[in-house]
């Protein structure tokens, strides 16, 4: 369903979720032609969750992620063109080439720190949200991780802190496993976990738990909204599962396109190779945003048609600036050990 | 200058920060408070109860509550992180050094973790070899950290001041048993600056470089030494990040001898990497091979004898400074 928004309103969260597939599936092509080194990881499948989540949120409030890092920056309006000569090491990019994918990071946009070490964020989330309550700023922090953070210890010794003292944050976990390995069962589990469902893990540190469909923008901009409303209010931490399916592009360890995306796949998807085909029509976020967008007479099929090109004329200018951009001078690699 | 001993000149530099800077929360177990089982700990508790909502004590939680602070540190406080015994920071090992020694640096300069996390390190007498660690050699190779391991009444609380003012996440260092030493202590808010060592007692015959509680060993080894006409400079880094090998080099080439005294292990400890800067830059001034008293390399025994046997003890911090001079 759609979220409870105006027409501008849902044609930016639109706007922002195209921006987040385009921007990665060029990433992708850029290092498949050998444009940057190291391992990545993509966000492609779970628009509707970050996207409308972080709409949610006021212009003071925390972030923090990690190394699948790319769509939360991008939806809460991270230049793209920046973004990418992060990812690939250039002077231009918003760490200077020294965090790449795994740690971009921009701290005028509330993220302070992207860590790539499995739930190494989580304590952190604890700590900006305890100093906004000691200076009773209002603001809250969100805590973004996927399920397997779950499995580290750094994450029920924060949930208990968090609780124990009424922290003002938002952990959303994202799980993008819904019918990974489970799949024979219907089970929604990508992990090895014993707190089954996952929102049992919280629960027992008595933080209050939902799950929500990650892939319905409606259901999570719902679910959201009311937690930080809640979170504001001074009730504590708030914790939210969301459940995607994972793209098919992101099944092996090293992300490959199967099928470029274009907002005309919405209602034909003869163009979508058979394996993948189920995703690309029930599970791809993006596309039931379009079609409900159309559904609900929100906007025309062309409309929308122009938004996208508008951001693949983006995304272009974003390779075109990031490609320019020289690589840091070496002398840099000794600079900002210390502040 | 009023003497008082090394625990009440760190609980008034307590007082003082918390005073000063609304900032500063300290989270702590308040019923040890930074003096971990000492029998002056109680001595915390006056200001745990006047600062209540900015002295917290945290679950056992090591990982955590250092995530915690680094965290809030982000967010514009300056928390004090109290893990309390050193070994105890292995807990929050990839909070430590993985998260906040990296932040500043991976950001590109964007984000500042004015943390410090204290930590009382060595051994105290029984700790066995799960509560004797000293950890800052290891701490040393995770670029990005302050190091700070104070030796006596006046630097304890100068080199605290430091710590919650500066930038950057700090490990401060103490030692249980230097609490009951005495000395001067200024009245006024004296900071002493990161990255000045301190000569802490002037000589001509051999160098001895010293950190924390092995700074007052050598200095009773000094002291005695003297009645043979032996005459020892003490030189105490009291920061290892940054480090003023300057003051420690210049001290090297005025006695042209040097033993160097910490109580990391031998291998790959603090006293490898100074003896290993000094033979780079001072050979050809050495009159004689650089000399290391460390803890060994051994877990630490319980067994009292078996500690002592072990420890960079007065005898063999002696026995080095003979052979220095030989």
């Amino acid at each position: 369903m759609l979220p409870t928004l105006n027409r501008e309103q849902l044609m930016d969260l639109c706007r922002r979720m195209f921006r987040i597939r385009h921007f990665e599936e060029k990433l992708i092509l850029l290092h498949t032609e050998g444009r940057f080194s190291g391992h990545y990881h993509v966000y492609i499948g779970q628009e509707a969750t970050g996207v409308p989540a972080l709409s949610c949120l006021g212009p003071d409030d925390y972030l923090f992620t990690t190394h699948r890092n790319h769509g939360h920056l991008l939806a809460r309006g991270a230049d793209p063109a920046r973004l990418l000569a992060e990812i690939l090491g250039r002077r231009d990019g918003y760490n200077k080439g020294k965090g790449g994918t795994f740690h971009t990071n921009v701290s005028a946009l509330g993220f302070f720190h992207t860590s790539a070490v499995v739930a190494g964020i989580i304590p952190l989330a604890g700590g900006a949200a305890y100093a906004a309550k000691a200076k009773k700023s209002g603001q809250i922090t969100v805590c973004l991780f996927g399920d397997g953070a779950l499995e580290e210890g750094a994450a029920p010794e924060s949930f208990n802190i968090a609780s124990l003292w009424k922290l003002p944050v938002l952990y959303l976990c994202e799980n993008n496993g819904k019918y990974g390995r489970g799949r024979a069962v219907g089970a929604v589990r990508s992990s090895t976990m014993a707190a089954y469902p996952l929102t049992d893990l919280p629960a027992a540190y008595k933080i209050p738990a939902q799950q929500v469909d990650g892939v319905d923008a409606g259901a999570v901009h719902g679910a959201v909204s009311e937690a930080v409303k809640k979170i504001r209010q001074g009730e504590g931490p708030q914790f939210i599962e969301a459940q995607t399916v994972r793209w098919p592009g992101s099944e092996s360890n090293w992300p490959v396109v199967p099928v470029p995306t274009d907002v005309s796949l919405a209602w034909d998807s003869s163009a979508v190779p058979e394996a993948v085909k189920e995703w690309y029509r029930e599970s791809d976020p993006v596309l039931t945003f379009v079609r409900e967008l159309v559904e609900g007479k929100v906007a025309t099929r062309e409309e929308i048609g122009q938004v996208e090109e508008k951001v693949r004329e983006e995304i272009a200018r974003a390779v075109e600036f990031a490609l320019a951009s020289p690589y840091p001078e070496l002398e840099t690699a000794l600079r900002d050990v210390f502040a | 200058m009023r003497e008082i001993a090394y625990y009440e000149a760190k609980l008034e530099a307590l007082r003082e920060i918390l005073a000063a800077d609304e900032r500063v929360h300290l989270i702590t177990d308040t019923t040890t408070g930074f003096l971990g089982l000492s029998p002056q700990r109680t001595r915390f508790r006056e200001i745990a109860e006047r600062y209540p909502e900015r002295v917290i004590s945290p679950p056992i939680s090591e990982l955590a509550s250092c995530g915690l602070g680094i965290g809030a540190a982000m967010a514009g406080l300056r928390p004090v992180v109290d893990v309390v015994t050193a070994s105890f920071i292995f807990e929050a090992w990839p909070q430590v050094v993985n998260e906040a020694a990296n932040a500043f640096y991976m950001s590109g300069g964007q984000t500042r973790a004015p943390v410090v996390f204290h930590v009382l390190h060595g051994l105290r007498g029984g700790g066995a070899a799960q509560h004797s660690h000293s950890p800052q050699a290891m701490l040393w190779n995770a670029p990005g950290l302050e190091i700070v391991l104070p030796s006596s009444p006046r630097d304890v609380k100068g080199l605290l001041k430091t710590a919650v003012s500066t930038d950057n996440p700090t490990v401060f260092l103490d030692h249980g048993l230097l609490f009951d030493v005495r000395g001067p202590v200024p009245e006024n808010d004296e900071r002493i600056p990161f990255g000045q060592a301190d000569i802490k007692r002037k000589g001509k015959d051999v160098t001895v470089i010293a950190t924390s509680y092995m700074v007052q060993r050598s200095l009773t080894v000094a002291d005695r030494l003297a009645s043979e006409g032996i005459d020892v400079e003490v030189v105490d880094p009291r920061t290892l990040v940054p480090l003023d090998f300057a003051t420690l080099l210049a001290s090297v080439e005025k006695t042209r001898r040097v033993v160097i005294v910490d109580e990391c292990r031998q291998s790959c400890g603090v006293a490898a990497e100074l003896a290993a800067r000094i033979a780079e830059a001072g050979f050809d001034k050495l009159k004689a091979p650089v000399r290391r008293v460390t803890t060994l390399d051994v877990p630490v025994p319980f067994s009292r004898p078996l500690e002592d046997f072990i420890s960079p003890s007065e005898a063999r911090i002696t026995e080095a400074i003979r052979a220095a001079l030989r």
